[in-house]
């Protein structure tokens, strides 16, 4: 064998190791998980927000619900932000300024969340039970940090997709009249428009991953909310904060959370794939 | 002894600290998943090649601070033997104690039907405080009271003749040993309403109180410090005294068990924990022996 051929086979089998490692993941889930939920019926797992598996019940209606609003909340958020950041560093600063704002704002991605978690119970929790009411572990809070959590995957994302746009795209625009703005919003922006999509999807899988900040400044009750601020657990919290002490059927109805949630996160992964796959 | 104090906090470690690419970030939450459900059934301590294998103590996290001292105490005066000290939950220390990944269960609550073949050792008595922000004027709740409060059919400080506000609820998660006494002491068939805030340690439920004025939460009598205030039950102020009479009505007992009748080096450390100078050990850490 070729010394060629070898190299080839090794890189191969690497590959391959670290795509079995996430069928075996799969595989492991689906199997701690599904037995529950066939027991309880898609439907009454899905559907019911009563949760009490020490005592028989498995409904994670609320956490969905939670899940769904926290990530909406940061949505709304931190891509205003984030694509407002991503166009003044590609499109409107001098590159020596550029150089220097991009890696610090990636820098953010590094701290761990549970720092995120720790400021947001020591004074943004506060602040909102002070000057806001309700006991300020809330929806907001969750929102609010997850929102400034998911400000470097927008950015960065989406200054990778504006930077793509060819640059006689610009200066065609320019050289027709339009204004450097006008050239942003008309020609930039829809050619940029996929990549930047996928930004937001990305970062949507982040903020509904995200755990150890959530449970900090959640609150963690299993109401439905009916106002931004109300308690909230979401799918991740429920299953980091009740491992710990579960065992049997409730270990397993922890396990068929993790279903819900792989399955939502796949289905967000996809739909970025195929957005960008498009153009 | 520094190793020793680590090894309780690992768990909260592993918990923390990645800064990956934000892409990898969407597979996490899958991954994080795995690791912390595959660590479950393995809690228990690791055993490596060295003279004496260390004696391994799992469980509770109610107990762990207690244990912890109890074990540097016991290494201190016998230096041979090492005892790593871990949490995980009463549930998790139990299986890791049949499944032999532990030398020593310790439980925050009773043991169930299905676990009365393990060796109970009762250790000591450990109160449940209510506990309010150190400014709220109210002293003393009935047991009907904080039945209701916590069923969610008191909302409200003003139905408790307080200044009006809502009061914010906090209890332990779904299984923790302390929620599992709170629930057999106080709510019986009762369910904890689902409007309450949910922590997962004694240590967040009263930081939490310690900071909201409007703040009601339980933890174990022994962790209460002077940032919170402990309300009387009927009447009755969760003191050694009234927990030693079980006046206190809040009252549950914290257990070793091990799979078979201690024997070699687990017995002579149970000993050590029944012994005068062991329950005393435990006494000045806040709770009651269970020699009396």
């Amino acid at each position: 064998m070729s010394r060629e051929k070898f190299v080839e086979r090794v890189l191969f089998l690497l590959a391959l190791s670290s795509l079995s490692s996430l069928l075996l993941i799969t595989v492991f889930i689906f199997l701690e998980g599904m037995p529950l939920i066939i027991e309880t019926g898609l439907g009454n797992f899905l559907a019911s927000s009563h949760w009490a598996p020490t005592k028989g019940h498995f409904g994670i209606l609320a956490m969905i619900i939670s899940s769904v609003l926290v990530t909406l909340g940061a949505m709304v958020l931190g891509v205003p932000l984030g694509l407002a950041c991503a166009l003044v560093l590609a499109e409107f600063s001098p590159p020596r300024l550029k150089m220097v704002l991009k890696p610090t704002l990636e820098l953010l991605a590094g701290i761990p969340s549970v720092v995120y978690g720790f400021l947001g119970v020591l004074w943004l929790v506060p602040l909102i039970r002070d000057y806001l009411g309700g006991p300020g572990l809330s929806l907001l809070a969750a929102a609010l940090i997850l929102g400034i959590m998911i400000l470097p995957t927008v950015i960065s994302i989406s200054i990778d997709a504006l930077d793509a746009v060819p640059g006689p795209y610009r200066d065609g625009s320019i050289a027709l009249g339009a204004t450097q703005w006008q050239t942003v919003r008309r020609v930039v922006l829809p050619a940029a428009s996929s990549g930047i999509i996928t930004a937001v999807i990305l970062a949507m899988g982040r903020a509904i991953g995200e755990t150890m900040a959530v449970i900090m400044v959640a609150g963690n009750a299993l109401k439905i909310p009916t106002s931004i601020l109300d308690p909230v657990r979401t799918l991740t919290s429920n299953i980091a904060l009740e491992l710990g002490y579960a065992s049997g059927r409730h270990r397993e109805a922890l396990f068929a959370t993790g279903i819900v949630l792989f399955v939502i996160i796949m289905l967000l992964n996809l739909a970025a794939t195929l957005l960008t796959r498009r153009k | 002894m520094e190793y020793l104090s680590g090894t309780g906090r690992l768990k909260t470690r592993c918990v923390q600290a990645w800064g990956l690419h934000p892409r990898l970030m969407v597979f996490l939450p899958v991954l994080a998943l795995l690791c912390g459900l595959v660590m479950l059934p393995a809690a228990g301590c690791g055993r490596e090649a060295s003279q004496q294998p260390p004696l391994c103590v799992a469980g509770s996290t109610s107990v762990q601070p207690f244990a912890e001292k109890l074990a540097e105490v016991y290494m201190h005066h016998f230096p041979h033997l090492r005892i790593d000290v871990q949490g995980g939950g009463s549930s998790a220390g139990i299986y890791a104690t049949r499944q032999g990944a532990a030398d020593l269960g310790a439980s925050s609550r009773e043991l169930v039907a299905a676990e009365k073949d393990l060796v109970e050792i009762p250790i000591a008595w450990d109160g449940i405080a209510v506990i309010v922000h150190a400014a709220n004027p109210l002293t003393n709740l009935s047991l009907d009271d904080l039945r209701a409060i916590f069923a969610g059919k008191i909302t409200d400080w003003r139905q408790l003749g307080q200044r009006p506000h809502a009061i914010h609820l906090i209890t332990r998660e779904e299984g923790s040993g302390t929620r599992n006494a709170f629930e057999e002491l106080v709510m019986g068939k009762v369910e904890i309403t689902p409007a309450a805030l949910v922590q997962d340690s004694n240590g967040s439920v009263r930081e939490i109180v310690a900071n909201d004025p409007n703040a009601l939460g339980y933890i174990s009598v022994g962790l209460v410090d002077r940032r919170v205030k402990a309300l009387s039950i009927d009447g009755v102020s969760p003191t050694r005294e009234h927990l030693r009479q079980h006046s206190y009505k809040l009252v549950r007992r914290f257990l070793l068990v091990s799979r078979l009748p201690p024997r070699g080096p687990v017995k002579e450390f149970v000993d050590f924990v029944l012994s005068a100078k062991g329950q005393s050990l435990l006494e000045q850490e806040g709770l009651v022996g269970i020699a009396e």
